[in-house]
């Protein structure tokens, strides 16, 4: 079974993504990044494909983005790192996160069999329109094992996170508050509010809250209403500043640290 | 000009242009394209709207801009050209017919802020004018690139009030200030409207864009019905960088098969040479700014970075509606150089006492390469006026001298 589906059968609580921009901060950082999340107890990981144009994200994912195609991070590359991590022991599910023209230019059924290849459990695909989802990806999707997810904001109608939720077979991923990646969202009544609100809709998938959250507090704040949470500005932060050989150490530490 | 069948050239219900188009946007932008798509239509087909956009167009902008019979330059060339004095618009050049319209959209949608990208400046000056006119507050992503080499454009913002904020990610120029507002708006998602510059980004704005601009080609057949006795010429020649122009310029003739559309893209140092924003010549499909399109990138799908002389025209895709008339063969599309861009500049400047703006002077370049015949009517976009441009004219004087 899909190692995501897995995941959400057995936790409905708690649930902690961490995502990374793959081939960030050196190229072959992808895998031991991966495994050390693993180790830490991260319950999935979203990797990032960087993209010259990120316009959903915010400075700091944008400087990591960039760098890793300085580093010479592509999809196929990507996709090189991966084979063989199911034999090598990563079990934790794995969702691909990126910008629809890399993928494209990859080849989208191309890129689906890959991920199927490599073990890829879900997709997120942010300036994918519904309606060509349904028309042409969804059922490659479908063919090739991968769960999609979509993104849910503040200003999103009730019929469309309705209308989203139907389509969506991964989790429902919730944009903390309006703004690129790694504002920093103060969790206050209006987030809460817009996060209970969507918790009486009675979604048929998982609810995992990111853009902003950075700590245990921001995680909890966040998880009361939800199924989880994302953390990804700030572990790329953590990324920048921890010297390479004590990596694994720092990774430990700051996923601990989210859920004391 | 009242084809029964849909046009393939215009945009279709669902916001495409043959493959092309299409609303390519983060959920976070979602509500506000939707709101836009929902309402453009409705709005400025309403006779208020209309009313008040004609008004501000003839006693603000100063339209209808002359149709200029360029007799030296005929003569020169050996053929009949007249020139679409875009440039005599208020504020130097065509951007103003959009930002007019735009801004009594936004208004209508209730709006507080106005956020836009600048390429050239000339958009930016066009918003920051609007934005003055009406009492909005304004906000203007340049790239920091071009905010040293269009300094004057930069001040001009700031003298109407405007904040300018310069986009320091990737190449600096046009597309990064794009990016750079597009977070904008997804950080003020309610009280914001973004006013695009050109005919580029989600559905609606490439349609909408360009039926603000079609006020040019609406004039101009009147105008050459009055001064040839014809409502048709035979080529039309525009710049194209997002396509703002060319879009407005070709608007009334998209359905005419006997009118040769020219777009001139800007081939920087040569288009082979890896400093080049020649879309066509260079790009293949992709998706930028919310739109499928052409768009010059590696292999592996990340957008190259262009170069051109000149900012307006340093963008690496085309508005949507333009790589449909790309694709079909409709327009023809020219690659022009820096240096024949420069040629073109001095040469009207000298023989019809009309400085270009360098994003014009491709279009002029093309001039000597379309097979034009002595009677044949040829006429070109003058998109914009130089004076922005003069820092770049000054170091290039003495070869001209």
């Amino acid at each position: 079974m899909n190692r995501l589906t897995t995941l959400f059968q057995q936790k409905t609580a708690n649930v902690l993504n961490v995502y990374f921009t793959a081939g960030f901060p050196g190229l072959n950082d992808t895998v031991p990044i991966l495994r050390a999340l693993q180790d830490s107890g991260a319950d999935l990981v979203e990797i990032g494909m960087p993209y010259s144009d990120p316009v959903a994200d915010g400075e700091t994912i944008q400087r990591s983005n960039q760098q890793a195609l300085e580093n010479g991070m592509t999809v196929a590359k990507l996709f090189e790192q991966l084979h063989g991590i199911r034999e090598q022991g990563i079990t934790v599910p794995i969702l691909l996160m990126g910008y629809l023209n890399p993928v494209v230019q990859f080849g989208i059924e191309k890129f689906c069999q890959q991920c199927q290849a490599v073990g890829v459990d879900g997709i997120i695909l942010p300036d994918l329109p519904l309606t060509v989802y349904e028309r042409e990806y969804q059922p490659l999707f479908a063919q090739y094992g991968l769960k999609v997810v979509f993104l849910v904001t503040p200003q999103t109608s009730a019929a469309r996170v309705r209308q989203l939720d139907a389509l969506a077979d991964g989790f429902i991923y919730l944009v903390a508050a309006a703004g690129t990646t790694g504002a920093q969202t103060d969790m206050n009544a209006d987030v809460d509010a817009y996060l209970s609100r969507t918790k009486a809709l009675d979604l048929r998938n998982p609810t995992l809250v990111g853009f902003g959250i950075s700590d245990a507090a921001s995680f909890a704040a966040a998880s009361r209403h939800t199924t989880g949470a994302i953390i990804g500005s700030a572990f790329i932060r953590l990324l920048q500043q921890a010297p390479a050989a004590q990596r694994a150490t720092v990774i430990q530490e700051f996923v601990a640290g989210i859920r004391p | 000009m009242t084809a029964t069948a849909p046009s393939p050239y215009h945009v279709d219900a669902a916001g495409y242009y043959g493959p092309f188009g299409g609303a390519y946007v983060p959920e976070m932008l979602y509500p506000n394209v939707e709101e836009l798509r929902d309402n453009y239509l409705r709005i400025t087909e309403d006779p208020t709207f209309q009313h008040d956009f004609q008004q501000l167009l003839t006693d603000y902008v100063g339209r209808p801009t002359p149709l200029f019979f360029a007799q030296r330059l005929s003569e020169h060339i050996g053929t009949t050209i007249y020139l679409k004095r875009e440039d005599l618009c208020h504020t130097g050049a065509h951007k103003i017919n959009n930002t007019i319209g735009q801004i009594l959209v936004a208004q209508r949608l209730g709006k507080k802020r106005i956020v836009a990208e600048t390429g050239a400046g000339q958009h930016g000056v066009a918003t920051a004018t609007v934005c003055a006119l009406m009492g909005l507050e304004c906000i203007i992503y340049m790239g920091a690139i071009d905010m040293e080499r269009q300094k004057p454009n930069v001040d001009r913002m700031r003298m109407l009030g405007a904040k300018v904020m310069p986009a320091k990610s990737g190449s600096q120029t046009l597309k990064d200030a794009t990016n750079e507002a597009m977070r904008h708006w997804i950080s003020h998602p309610t009280d914001t409207h973004y006013i695009i510059g050109s005919v580029v980004g989600p559905h609606p704005y490439p349609d909408m864009v360009a039926r603000f601009q079609s006020v040019i080609s609406a004039e101009m057949i009147r105008q050459l019905l009055h001064q040839t006795g014809r409502a048709i010429p035979d080529f039309l020649l525009a710049c194209v960088g997002g396509g703002s122009n060319a879009a407005g310029a070709f608007y009334h003739y998209l359905d005419e098969p006997s009118v040769r559309l020219i777009a001139a893209e800007a081939a920087g140092q040569g288009v082979d040479t890896g400093h080049s924003a020649a879309t066509t010549a260079l790009g293949k499909p992709g998706i930028l700014h919310g739109a499928s399109t052409i768009l010059m990138q590696t292999e592996d799908g990340q957008v190259t970075e262009p170069y051109s002389i000149s900012a307006g025209l340093d963008y690496p895709g085309i508005g949507p509606q333009h790589a449909q008339l790309f694709a079909t063969g409709r327009a023809e599309f020219m690659s022009i150089t820096d240096k024949q861009a420069l040629d073109a500049a001095f040469q009207l400047s000298r023989l019809e006492g009309i400085i270009p703006a360098l994003e014009t002077a491709h279009a002029l370049a093309c001039l000597p390469l379309i097979g034009a015949k002595k009677d044949d009517v040829v006429v070109v976009c003058l998109s914009g006026r130089g004076d922005k441009d003069l820092a770049t004219y000054t170091k290039h004087l003495e070869e001209y001298s």
